[in-house]
C-alpha cells in the first residue's frame, strides 16, 4: 500500500468508494507494482479477495507482501483470499497425459473452449457471500465489507488464444456481478505491447479493441508509461491518473511521476523529482 | 519460485568454516555449484557464462525464469551466448538440455568455448592477497605454526564461490570435460512422430518438446519430488531459435500468423515448468524475422528477462566510425521483477558488445555515440544530447 497513491486518489483503507472498476494499464513500463498496491489496500481493508495470479507464482506475491506489511498466506488461511495460481494449475491441460483438474476454470487453455465462462464461474464462487469458496465460519466480518476482484493481467489471456472479444465479456461480467451486484471493486490490469498509432493489422485489433473497451467500462484508469524523454535511473515513469464519471466535474485526468521503492513508490508533481531539483 | 530457494538448506555445503563466526543465510543457501544469492531479494542465480551479461542484468540468472534473446541477423552472436551458457553450466557440474530444429544440439555441445581455468583468481586481486596471507603458504609466519597441519581450505572455498568463468572462444571446450556433464538433447528432426491429439493451441513440436522438459525435470528430481539425500543440481536449458519456420511455426513468414499463440502458449507453460522446479532456460527468438511487433511484445512479456542483440554486420552501422569499437548494440529489453516490487535498475542502457579474439564482452557505449539511433555523418562537433547531462547526476 503506497500512502502516496493513497492521499492521490483520496481514499485510506478506512473509507474507500465502493463500486469502482479500476483499470491499470501500462506502455512501455511495468504497471504491476500497482497490482501490488491495491492488494495490499484491500486486505488491510479488510475486503474478501479474489486475486487471479496468471502471470506469477504465489510465492512472487507472497514475498512482495510481506514486504508491504501483509501476510498473503495468513489471508489464505482466514479465507480472506482467494488466490488463483495459473502458472501452477495450467500445466495439468498443456501437458497431453496431464492429470485434468476437476472444475472447468482454466478450461480456456483448451483449444476447444473460447469463451472464460470457467473462470468467471470461479469468481462468481469465491466472491459470493453465501458459502463463499472455502464456507468458512466467519462470513460475519465478511459480509460488512464488499469484495474485490484483482487480475494479473488480462492481456496474458490474449497470449494464451483467448479473443479479445472473450476477455471484453469477462471483464464485463464481472463488473456486472462484483461492482453493481455486490457492491464491491474490481480492478484489472492490462499490458500493451507498442504505441498507440500502430494498430491496422489484425491481431493488434484484438489487443487495441480490448483497450478501448475496458477504458470505456472502467471507473478509474491509472495508465503507466515510461518517461516520453527516454530512460532515467532515477523517475521510472509517470501515471496518468484518470477519473471517470457521468458529470464534468468528476470527469479529469492528473499526471504523476513515480519511483518504485524497495517498500513502496513515490509520486510527485511532473518535474519535482529530487533526482531533477 | 522461492521455496525451492528456501528448501535448500544442506548442511553439507559449508564444511570448511574454521570459526563458529558465520553468516546464516549463507549456510542455507549456497549448496549448489555455480549458484549464488542474490544480495537484492535472496534469489540463487546462476551465470550466464559472460561475466559483463551478469552484470547488466542484474548480477545473473535467477534460478527458475527464463532469459529471451532476441537474435542478430545471422544468429552468430546470439548462437555465441547460447555456447557460453552451456558451457558454464559444463564447467559448474549443472545438468543439460539443448533443443534445437536446426543444427543438432551435439554440434552445439562440440562448440563449446574452452574454460579458462588457470587464472581463475586473476580477476579477483583481493582473494589473491588472502592467499597470499595464508598461513600454509607463508613458511617464515611462525605465530601460525599451530595452524600449520589444518587443510588448505581457503583457495577451495575461494575457487569454488567463484561466480560466472572465463572462456576462450578460440578453443573449444575438450571432449573429456564436456562429456562429463550429463547432457540431454532434443533434436526435432529425430524425433518420432506422435499422433496429433489436439489437447492445445500449441504446435505438435512445441508441445513434444514441453512433454520432454517436463519428463527431464521429473525424473532427474528438479522439481524437489527426489529424495533430500540427493545432491541438488541445476538443470539449464538452452532453447535454440524457437519460433522459425523450422519449428512447425508461421510467425516468421506471415503478418497475421494463424498458429499466433502456439509460441506465446509455450513459453507460458514453460514459465510454469521452470517456476516450480530448480532450472533455468536461455531462448532464443529471431526477432527480425518476426513481423508483428505487437506479437514479439507478448513473447517478451511471457519471459522474465529479455535481451536483444543487435549486430553491425551488413547494416549500415558497420562502416560508421562512430561504432568501429563495436561489433554491435545490446538492448536490454526487460529485467525481472523477482519477489520484490523495485527491479534492479541498470545505470545506462547505452550498451554495445564486441567479440574480441578471445572474449565475448558487452561495454557501455560511448554516450555520444549511442544517444542517436542512426547517426548522421560525423561532425566534428556532436551537439552533447540533452540525456547526457541527466545521467551525470
Amino acid at each position: 500500500m503506497f500512502t502516496d497513491l493513497n492521499s492521490i486518489l483520496n481514499t485510506s483503507p478506512d473509507n474507500f468508494k465502493q463500486g469502482e472498476f479500476v483499470l491499470i494499464l501500462d506502455r512501455k513500463a511495468d504497471a504491476s507494482f500497482l497490482v501490488h498496491h491495491f492488494l495490499s489496500f484491500y486486505l488491510r481493508a479488510g475486503c474478501k479477495v479474489c486475486f487471479l495470479g496468471l502471470v506469477q507464482s504465489f510465492s512472487h506475491y507472497s514475498a512482495v507482501s510481506q514486504r508491504l506489511g501483509v501476510s498473503l498466506a495468513q489471508a489464505k488461511e482466514k479465507g480472506q483470499l482467494v488466490f488463483l495460481e495459473g502458472l501452477k494449475d495450467c500445466l495439468g491441460i498443456l501437458l497431453p497425459g496431464g492429470t485434468k483438474p476437476e472444475r472447468p476454470t482454466l478450461d480456456f487453455f483448451s483449444p476447444q473452449c473460447s469463451d472464460l465462462r470457467g473462470l468467471f464461474e470461479f469468481v462468481l464462487s469465491s466472491l459470493s457471500p453465501a458459502g463463499g469458496a472455502g464456507g468458512q465460519g466467519d462470513s460475519g466480518p465478511e459480509s460488512l465489507r464488499p469484495p474485490v476482484l484483482i487480475v494479473d493481467d488480462l492481456s496474458v489471456l490474449l497470449s494464451l488464444g483467448v479473443s479479445a472479444g472473450a476477455v471484453l465479456d469477462f471483464a464485463h461480467y464481472c463488473k456486472a456481478h462484483v461492482c453493481h451486484e455486490l457492491k464491491g471493486s474490481a480492478v484489472v490490469l492490462v499490458r500493451c505491447e507498442e504505441e498507440e498509432e500502430e494498430e491496422e493489422e489484425g491481431d493488434e485489433q484484438g489487443a487495441e479493441m480490448l483497450l478501448k473497451g475496458l477504458t470505456h467500462q472502467c471507473t478509474l484508469a491509472l495508465q503507466v508509461q515510461g518517461l516520453p524523454t527516454g530512460y532515467c535511473r532515477d523517475i521510472h515513469g509517470q501515471v496518468d491518473i484518470w477519473w471517470r464519471g457521468e458529470s464534468q466535474q468528476q470527469n479529469h485526468r492528473k499526471v504523476f511521476q513515480y519511483k518504485v521503492q524497495d517498500k513502496g513508490a513515490s509520486f510527485f508533481a511532473r518535474g519535482t523529482s529530487s533526482a531533477v531539483l | 519460485m522461492a521455496a525451492p530457494v528456501r528448501s535448500m538448506n544442506n548442511p553439507s555445503g559449508i564444511t570448511c568454516n574454521t570459526t563458529s563466526f558465520q553468516k546464516k543465510s549463507r549456510s542455507k543457501l549456497v549448496s549448489i555449484p555455480g549458484t549464488r544469492p542474490s544480495v537484492q531479494n535472496g534469489q540463487l542465480l546462476v551465470s550466464t557464462g559472460v561475466t559483463s551479461l551478469d552484470y547488466v542484468i542484474g548480477g545473473g540468472l535467477a534460478v527458475g525464469t527464463l532469459l529471451l534473446i532476441e537474435e542478430d541477423r545471422y544468429d552468430s552472436y546470439s548462437r555465441m551466448l547460447l555456447k557460453y551458457f552451456l558451457a558454464e553450466g559444463v564447467v559448474c557440474g549443472h545438468k543439460l538440455f539443448v533443443a534445437s530444429a536446426q543444427d543438432h544440439p551435439d554440434d552445439i555441445l562440440q562448440e563449446l568455448p574452452a574454460p579458462i581455468l588457470d587464472d581463475v583468481t586473476s580477476p579477483q586481486p583481493v582473494q589473491e592477497q588472502a592467499q597470499s596471507s595464508d598461513p600454509d603458504s607463508a613458511d617464515d609466519m611462525k605465530i601460525a605454526w599451530r595452524y600449520q597441519n589444518l587443510p588448505k581450505v581457503q583457495t577451495a572455498l575461494a575457487s569454488s564461490s567463484r561466480f560466472g568463468h572465463y572462456y576462450d572462444v578460440s578453443k573449444t571446450m575438450s571432449p573429456d570435460m564436456r562429456q562429463a556433464s550429463k547432457c540431454h538433447t532434443f533434436y526435432l528432426a529425430e524425433q518420432p512422430p506422435v499422433e496429433s491429439t489436439a489437447t492445445s493451441s500449441m504446435g505438435e513440436a512445441y508441445t513434444d518438446l514441453l512433454k520432454t522438459i517436463q519428463q527431464v525435470i521429473h525424473q532427474q528430481g528438479f522439481d524437489g519430488s527426489a529424495p533430500q539425500s540427493k545432491v541438488r543440481n541445476v538443470l539449464r536449458l538452452g532453447l535454440h531459435s524457437l519460433g522459425s519456420t523450422l519449428w512447425g511455426d508461421d510467425l516468421c513468414c506471415r503478418e497475421n500468423p494463424i498458429q499466433s499463440h502456439g509460441l506465446t502458449t509455450f513459453l507460458y507453460a514453460l514459465r510454469a515448468l521452470l517456476r516450480s522446479s530448480l532450472s533455468v532456460a536461455m531462448v532464443t527468438v529471431p526477432s527480425h524475422l518476426i513481423q508483428s511487433r505487437v506479437l514479439m511484445g507478448r513473447i517478451t512479456r511471457l519471459s522474465d528477462t529479455a535481451i536483444a542483440l543487435e549486430s553491425f554486420r551488413g547494416s549500415e552501422k558497420e562502416t560508421n566510425p562512430l561504432y568501429k569499437d563495436y561489433h554491435g548494440l545490446l538492448h536490454v529489453r526487460q529485467v525481472p521483477h523477482l519477489n520484490c516490487l523495485v527491479c534492479e535498475v541498470p545505470d545506462t542502457k547505452d550498451l554495445a558488445f564486441k567479440l574480441k579474439r578471445k572474449q565475448f564482452t558487452i561495454e557501455v557505449g560511448h554516450t555520444t555515440a549511442m544517444a542517436t539511433p542512426s547517426p548522421p555523418l560525423p561532425s566534428p562537433a556532436l551537439p552533447s544530447p540533452p540525456s547526457a547531462s541527466l545521467t551525470n547526476r
